[in-house]
């Protein structure tokens, strides 16, 4: 039995069609991430599986339960981590994490040792008499996913928990998240970041209510056929207008202050040699790149318009 | 059950750790009563005393001046100036020298003598309406004292002795105090209810608690019953200040008083809890609160003006506003001694209204929540 089951799942707001047709299943235990760009359904998607929100058609099970007419069980199986801080910022991180454990029931005999754990998890501890307003960003996201983890779910489901968080404290976040799926706690987790696509077991691509493409990240960067290389130049603009001008250049994607070029045909030294005096200098630098998941992503983008 | 009730109780305990956590807004709702009290009790007179008069004497004979005197002599009216000039009197009432002016007739002395009935001119300044209206009786019972003085009293088929009952000495506090407890109660219980609730929508907490296993019915109940009690905190708080300080007496039953408040606080906490089903920000639920309730309350309760004097569609209006109803049994305890059985229609009233809205708010509540 899978953990979560989509099958056909639709849902539209007004003129607006959020879900169109989305299938999917995460498998029991596993950290599946869910990615795609603002507005391509994935709030929806885990809003419907958490049961505040209606589905219009399809069919979505969480743990074998529907998600229709099995509310209340799915909802003391399953944690849910919004996207949005949603705790009480004049609480304390302590009267946080009591108020969830008294909504979810957790019997006070497990509540202290189940308290214990997420302190050591996520090193609160020590601030457990602050207020959360007090938190800094990454310590927020954290005690939001320990009051989500309070009553141990089975199934946990996490709306762009990293979204904000500096790079560090992302990490430790994904260190933890490791560490409750090693529980044998299924994972449902959204990001925008496509480099924490690596974190996951298995990645869909989210794009305009449906998923364009699922597997694990790494199967997904082997559909990325062509050579690719990472480029940086004086001016990445004229690069980019220069580089649209190559008949064997396949796509252009501009990552920061570096673009990605893919190729039809692998170019030699000679034609890099050539390009470089054509640019008069511009083209500075080259080198192969694998491709990331980003790659991937814009990729299946171009196939689907 | 006894999983109910614990958590209506984490629900309550955790609105009072709110509360506790936000002591400006806690010192404003114990401080405001006070506040309220003391204007309402010492700068807000329905009397009016020292009121500008000027006389326009054009007869000048020892009658005119003994009119003039029996205005002198009365403590409402301060007598301004003579002037014989017409031309001068709305000079008079722009510059704010007089707010009345009394015109006596030059054929005064002929006419007392002749006719039965005097014709005195009074002109009154009613860009205050209220005031102009008391300034008018306290023109005709000067007069009346005059008449009386000089036998020329009208001979009326009956006299009217008025007894004032309950509240002999007329003192605005006595009717000012049983009111502010209605104000106030709707303030504490639809205010700050619907408030705390879209709070938790517009932080998403509430969709945080929605994903838990926790039923509506309960959240609603366990977020409400800290602002009953502070309700019922600032109805005593007010009592004692209108006993102690005002010496407000209080003739009836403390217990059927606090039963009836508490019919009260839950029809405006019900109230409280619509509105937060209707709006998804603070700022919104706060205006929406005042002006369905707060405002009514003030204006078509009979706080402060009585509903009988109202255009016939606002006492309509007047019977969906639940003060009404508290009004006359608050005032009823306190100041006559009502019993239940005096108050029977305005309880019932009140006891329905509770019942609907707060099953109304539930449901409303519960849909909301389950969009």
């Amino acid at each position: 039995m899978n953990a979560i089951e989509v099958r056909d799942l639709k849902k539209r707001f007004g003129h607006i069609e959020a879900l169109r047709g989305m299938n999917f299943q995460v498998r029991e235990g596993e950290l599946y991430g869910l990615i795609g760009p603002d507005g391509a359904g994935k709030t929806t998607l885990m809003r419907i599986i958490c049961t505040l929100v209606m589905p219009d058609a399809g069919e979505v099970r969480v743990k074998g339960l529907d998600v229709r007419q099995q509310r209340t069980k799915i909802r003391s199986l399953l944690g849910y981590m919004p996207q949005r801080f949603s705790l009480y910022p004049d609480l304390t991180v302590e009267q946080n994490l009591h108020f969830f454990a008294e909504l979810f029931q957790v019997p006070e005999a497990e509540r202290r040792a189940r308290l214990e754990m997420l302190y050591h998890f996520s090193r609160l501890g020590p601030f457990k008499n602050r207020p959360a307003a007090n938190l800094s960003g990454g310590m927020k996201q954290k005690l939001a996913l320990s009051c989500a983890l309070i009553h141990t779910p089975q199934v946990l489901v996490l709306d762009e928990p990293t979204f904000g968080v500096d790079p560090v404290s992302r990490q430790e976040f994904w260190e933890i998240l490791h560490s409750v799926q090693k529980e044998g706690t299924t994972i449902l987790v959204s990001t925008a970041y496509m480099d924490e696509a690596d974190e996951c077991d298995r990645v869909g691509l989210c794009f305009q209510g449906r998923i364009v493409a699922e597997d694990t990240p790494a199967n997904l960067k082997r559909r990325f056929s062509y050579p690719l290389y990472r480029v940086r130049g004086s001016n990445l603009f004229r690069l980019q207008e220069f580089f649209r001008s190559i008949p064997t250049v396949h796509s252009i994607q501009m990552f920061g202050d570096v673009l990605h070029v893919s190729f039809t045909r692998q170019p030699r030294a000679a034609d890099w040699q050539a390009w470089q005096t054509q640019t008069g200098g511009g083209l500075q630098e080259w080198k192969t790149e694998a491709p990331s998941i980003e790659d991937v992503f814009l990729e299946v983008l171009e196939e689907e318009k | 059950m006894k999983r109910r009730r614990s958590m209506i109780l984490t629900f309550a305990r955790k609105e009072f750790l709110h509360i506790l956590h936000d002591p400006r807004t806690l010192a404003i709702i114990f401080i405001m009563p006070v506040v309220q009290l003391i204007m309402f009790g010492y700068a807000l007179r329905m009397e009016i005393q020292n009121v500008d008069l000027a006389v326009v004497d054009l007869a000048r004979t020892p009658l005119s001046r003994e009119i003039i005197e029996e205005f002198q002599g009365s403590k409402f009216f301060t007598v301004h100036g003579y002037s014989g000039k017409l031309s001068r009197i709305d000079a008079l009432f722009k510059s704010r020298t007089a707010r009345v002016v009394l015109i006596i007739p030059a054929e005064l002395d002929r006419l007392f003598e002749r006719t039965p009935a005097v014709g005195l001119q009074f002109l009154i300044d009613a860009s205050d309406a209220n005031a102009a209206t008391l300034i008018k009786n306290y023109c005709n019972q000067v007069l009346v004292n005059f008449n009386q003085k000089h036998n020329r009293s009208a001979s009326l088929p009956f006299e009217i002795t008025s007894n004032i009952l309950y509240n002999p000495d007329m003192k605005s506090t006595y009717f000012f105090v049983p009111g502010l407890i209605a104000l106030l109660l709707i303030m504490v219980s639809a205010l700050l209810t619907s408030i705390s609730i879209t709070r938790e929508k517009e932080t998403g907490t509430l969709e945080q608690i929605l994903v838990s296993p926790v039923r509506p019915a309960h959240i609603v109940l366990g977020k409400v019953l800290p602002y009953v009690l502070m309700g019922l905190l600032i109805g005593t708080l007010i009592l004692l200040l209108g006993f102690g300080v005002f010496h407000v007496p209080f003739r009836g039953s403390i217990v059927l008083l606090f039963f009836l408040t508490l019919l009260y606080i839950v029809t405006a906490l019900s109230m409280g809890i619509l509105i937060s089903t209707i709006t998804q920000t603070q700022q919104v639920a706060m205006m929406v609160a005042q002006l369905s309730t707060m405002l009514p309350t003030l204006f078509l309760s009979g706080f402060i003006f009585p509903i009988a004097s109202m255009p016939v569609a606002l006492q309509y209006l007047s019977y969906l506003v639940p003060a009404r109803y508290y009004l006359l049994i608050v005032r009823g305890i306190i100041l006559k001694g009502s019993t239940l059985a005096n108050l029977v229609s305005p309880s019932a009233v009140l006891l329905g209204m509770s019942v609907i809205l707060l099953l109304i708010a539930i449901r409303k509540f519960r849909m909301t929540m389950e969009g």
